[in-house]
């Protein structure tokens, strides 16, 4: 098993580096310019030279190998000295954001907390509204329950988060007034009263993002479920006299979460990438915003590190699942 | 709509209302919404309106404008003219007090220092200031005394009202950004988000592109203001829901530029929690005609060139035709709605420059213009569309991306097609169009198409750079990387002329008479631009927002230590 991990994470550098190509030079060569975000009342003459403070008038490999360095090298070192209170990092020059001519990753650390904790918590309230949804349709079969089931799942799969989203504004928002339509990324949780405002600021993201969470992973339970139930060993279990609650909850779940369980891994990394629409629809602001901030102002660096970072997240998510796939389910070894 | 003129003149009556016996901090806290978050909040380091606007509650420079256009005394005691000597008679330089006495948000005193350093700040070659276009011609910037600041010009300036005044020029502290010069200013990330300055409002958190958190400088000049102790400003979502967040839900007070589709516009202000602001500046969406042959059968580095007259549009009758034959009311009235109003002219405003006996486009003239095709040659073909010498009336139309813009292209292909005029619609990505990469075809400066639409203003009051684009010497082409702003390739000596003598001209009254004619000889005369709407902003405030006054002339934040709570 550890020399399994070991090589598939040797195996990961060359994968990432080949990413960290393609997404440059797909970020780069698509049409499109950071020119594009200076008024037209700025004269040619000062709109050249802004371009050029921006450095994207160097050659492309140059900025691609600067890039790599910057990437793996000087923001690590930043971060070491933020750390220890070291100066390593002195006088190395970071990744720029074309937007805010401020380091990147900063702006990135800024992004994290809410991000995590908004779709983070929908995540949870996802996986822990499908769970018990898809067992029970499962054991229950085209029962009342398992119809209402597929069909809150098929709302939550075909009705798209801008809708879900707005729909809820409206209702809760501007009808109700029960929770705020913006979301305040300045409030600090320092007692019980903040914490109920954090509680209604993120009811409504959580309630959307959390629908189309626990859609997908209830299909997967139920269907999970499904097959282990035909098998050869729940007849034995049965046979041998066990009560129901034994078979399903001990025999049948336990084997039948080992493909959710990686699902649910696989999806981890989305969280990091934040949830683009419903971000920006209840003005959390975290990643998934400040990726579609960075796209519509063509920040290319700003896109191109986060780019990379999810694709690390991914690459090594990936590695988690099948790790936990052969730890989870003896039959699978991989030495 | 009635609803909506009686809100208005209650918050002008507020506006004016006596609020003397006011005290700082004294009405709480005021929740304003950018949709399009602040990135920073060093106006010197990004041309966006956001940055700017945000910053210029805490920044400010000697002047600034109101909402007529007048400049008005900031950090200055008084505005110099030429009457009172700030101005030297010769226009090559300009004298600024400052008020005495001085703080900054720190504490520590303002001094010509600050100026002048924030003048070598911004022309630091390095540097690549977005505002630099303000300190073009200033040759030195003398500090004869503390109070004392004199700009000097390479030439006679006839405006002398650009650098340190308005929202894009404000002063910097030369002590807080002193290390931060050219190359390094994007070191200085902490400068750049929270900068000291001498406004009504301290910057205590900035989170980059979503919110910042303000209160009230302590060392603010006039010890009553601002009303408010703290302020949010907070950014992301779109216009609608910002628009929402004032008028339906109360849960903001200020929404900047609310632009949403007229109906959405009615809708929302039957709600009473609020009301739309509008005002009027220089922005004019127009069309603009390719004086030059775009043919892609043409060798490249040729289409688009003054080598090649354009076979179709240099033809002035062509021009008028195609002019006369839009309805402007219901352009307005499907895209803007109280945010846009028809116009003619290239410079709608300020009313000194803005030429308003120009309305002769204003009513559409199908039948006028059918009567010019047929006098300029080009006869009905059988398939319907006209023809002339064996070739077909056939235009490209290319626009940006963008809804309205999309509603525009079909309403003006209709009645084009009325005309007899065949019409084929492009529309390319706002961030390839206004890219400026000479390597790709579809920006508007390469204009690869026979008309293009989109929307220009001038920066400030003074429209003598704005008109000085359509010179000879600034058509793009393949010698200047394309990047000249004579987009439409005009070019008339007697123009170029008059573009010469206005920048050699003091006398207010000649610079208007000179803008005029200009105006009038790119619109009326010759139709080579294409004006079609006057789009003004649309900014929504809470009734219980009062001292609001929208300002299109500086950043709508301009007042922001007047705002108080209406109770």
């Amino acid at each position: 098993m550890l020399t399994y991990t070991l090589r598939r994470l040797l195996l990961a550098i060359p994968t990432l580096l080949l990413i960290s190509l393609v997404i440059f030079l797909l970020v780069d060569l698509a049409p499109g310019s950071p020119a594009s975000e200076i008024p037209l009342t700025v004269p040619p003459e000062v709109r050249a030279k802004i371009l050029e403070a921006l450095g994207v008038n160097e050659p492309l490999h140059v900025r691609y190998l600067l890039w790599l360095k910057q990437f793996f090298w000087v923001e690590p070192l930043n971060g070491f000295d933020a750390l220890f209170g070291t100066t390593h990092a002195e006088g190395l020059q970071r990744i720029i954001s074309y937007q805010t001519r401020s380091p990147v990753f900063p702006l990135i650390a800024e992004r994290m907390p809410q991000t995590l904790t908004v779709i983070g918590t929908a995540y949870l309230v996802g996986v822990l509204i499908a769970l018990p949804i898809g067992i029970y349709s499962a054991y229950k079969q085209y029962s009342l329950f398992d119809q209402f089931g597929t069909m809150f799942a098929m709302i939550g799969f075909s009705v798209p988060t801008f809708f879900s989203g707005t729909i809820f504004i409206i209702v809760f928002g501007v009808w109700l007034g029960w929770f705020p339509t913006k979301y305040d990324t300045t409030l600090e949780v320092t007692d019980w009263a903040s914490f109920l405002k954090q509680l209604r600021q993120m009811a409504m993201p959580v309630m959307v993002l959390g629908l189309a969470n626990a859609a997908a992973i209830s299909r997967y339970m139920r269907s999970s479920m499904l097959e282990n139930m035909k098998q050869d060993y729940v007849r034995t279990a049965r046979a041998k006299g066990m009560s129901e609650r034994t078979v399903v909850l001990k025999h049948v779940l336990r084997n039948s979460l080992i493909p959710v369980v990686t699902v649910i891994a696989l999806g981890i990394p989305s969280i990091f990438g934040g949830a683009i629409i419903t971000e920006n629809l209840f003005g959390v602001n975290g990643i998934g915003a400040a990726l579609i901030g960075a796209i519509h102002g063509n920040d290319l660096p700003m896109v191109q590190t986060l780019a990379f970072i999810f694709a690390i997240l991914i690459v090594t998510f990936n590695l988690i699942a099948d790790v936990l796939y052969g730890l989870l389910d003896p039959r699978i070894r991989y030495d | 709509m009635k609803l909506k003129t009686a809100l208005l003149g209650a918050v002008c009556a507020f506006a004016f209302a006596p609020a003397a016996f006011a005290e700082r901090g004294a009405d709480g806290h005021v929740n304003v919404l950018y949709w399009q978050a602040p990135s920073t909040l060093n106006p010197y380091l990004s041309s966006g309106t956001k940055d700017v606007e945000t910053a210029s509650l805490v920044l400010e420079g000697l002047a600034g404008f109101n909402e007529k256009g007048e400049v008005i005394a900031r950090l200055a005691d008084g505005v110099p003219t030429v009457e009172n000597g700030g101005v030297a008679a010769d226009l090559t330089s300009i004298t600024w007090k400052l008020k005495p006495g001085l703080l900054w948000s720190d504490g520590s005193p303002v001094t010509s220092a600050d100026a002048k350093f924030t003048w070598e700040y911004c022309t630091h070659p390095d540097g690549g200031c977005a505002q630099a276009a303000r300190y073009e011609g200033v040759t030195a910037v003398e500090t004869p005394d503390d109070l004392t600041i004199v700009v000097k010009f390479a030439s006679p300036k006839p405006n002398p009202y650009m650098a340190f005044v308005g929202g894009t020029s404000p002063i910097l502290q030369a002590a807080q950004f002193a290390n931060c010069l050219g190359a390094a200013a994007s070191t200085c990330t902490d400068q750049n988000f929270m900068p000291i300055g001498t406004g009504p409002f301290v910057v205590k958190e900035f989170k980059t592109n979503d919110t910042v958190s303000l209160e009230a400088n302590p060392n603010y000049r006039d010890p009553a203001k601002p009303a408010f102790a703290t302020m949010t400003v907070k950014g992301g979502g779109d216009a609608e829901a910002a628009a929402r967040a004032v008028m339906e839900t109360g849960e903001f007070d200020y929404a900047w530029n609310t632009q949403i589709n007229p109906e959405l516009q009615a809708a929302m202000a039957g709600g009473g929690k609020g009301v739309f602001l509008n005002g009027f500046g220089t922005l004019v969406e127009r069309i603009e005609m390719n004086m030059t042959d775009p043919s892609a059968d043409l060798a490249e580095g040729e289409r688009s060139t003054v080598k090649h007259p354009h076979p179709i549009l240099s033809d002035i009758k062509v021009r008028q035709a195609l002019s006369m034959a839009i309805d402007r009311q219901v352009l307005v009235d499907v895209g803007y709605g109280s945010a846009g109003r028809p116009t003619c002219n290239l410079v709608p405003a300020p009313e000194m420059f803005a030429d308003a006996t120009n309305t002769g486009c204003l009513t559409q003239d199908i039948e006028g213009a059918k009567k010019l095709l047929d006098e300029a040659g080009w006869v009905v073909g059988g398939d319907g569309v006209r023809e002339k010498d064996g070739k077909k009336l056939h235009l490209l139309y290319q626009t940006s991306t963008n809804p309205v813009r999309q509603d525009f292209q079909a309403l003006v292909k209709g009645w084009w097609e009325e005309i007899g005029v065949s019409v084929e619609l492009k529309n390319i990505d706002a961030s390839v169009f206004f890219g400026g990469d000479a390597g790709s075809p579809d920006t508007f400066q390469k204009f690869y198409a026979d008309v293009e639409m989109y929307a220009n203003n001038f920066d400030g009051t003074d429209p003598e750079p704005y008109l000085a684009q359509y010179m000879c010497d600034k058509i793009p082409g393949p010698d200047n990387q394309w990047q000249g702003e004579n987009i439409n390739r005009y070019c008339d000596p007697a123009y170029d002329a008059l573009v010469k003598e206005m920048a050699a001209t003091a006398d207010l009254a000649k610079r208007s008479e000179l803008a005029k004619t200009m105006n009038a000889m790119l619109t009326r005369d010759t139709m080579t631009v294409v004006p079609l709407v006057d789009r003004g902003r649309l900014s929504a405030a809470s009734v219980t927002l009062g001292g609001v006054v929208l300002n299109t002339w500086d950043t709508e934040m301009w007042n922001a230590e007047n705002w108080f709570r209406v109770k």
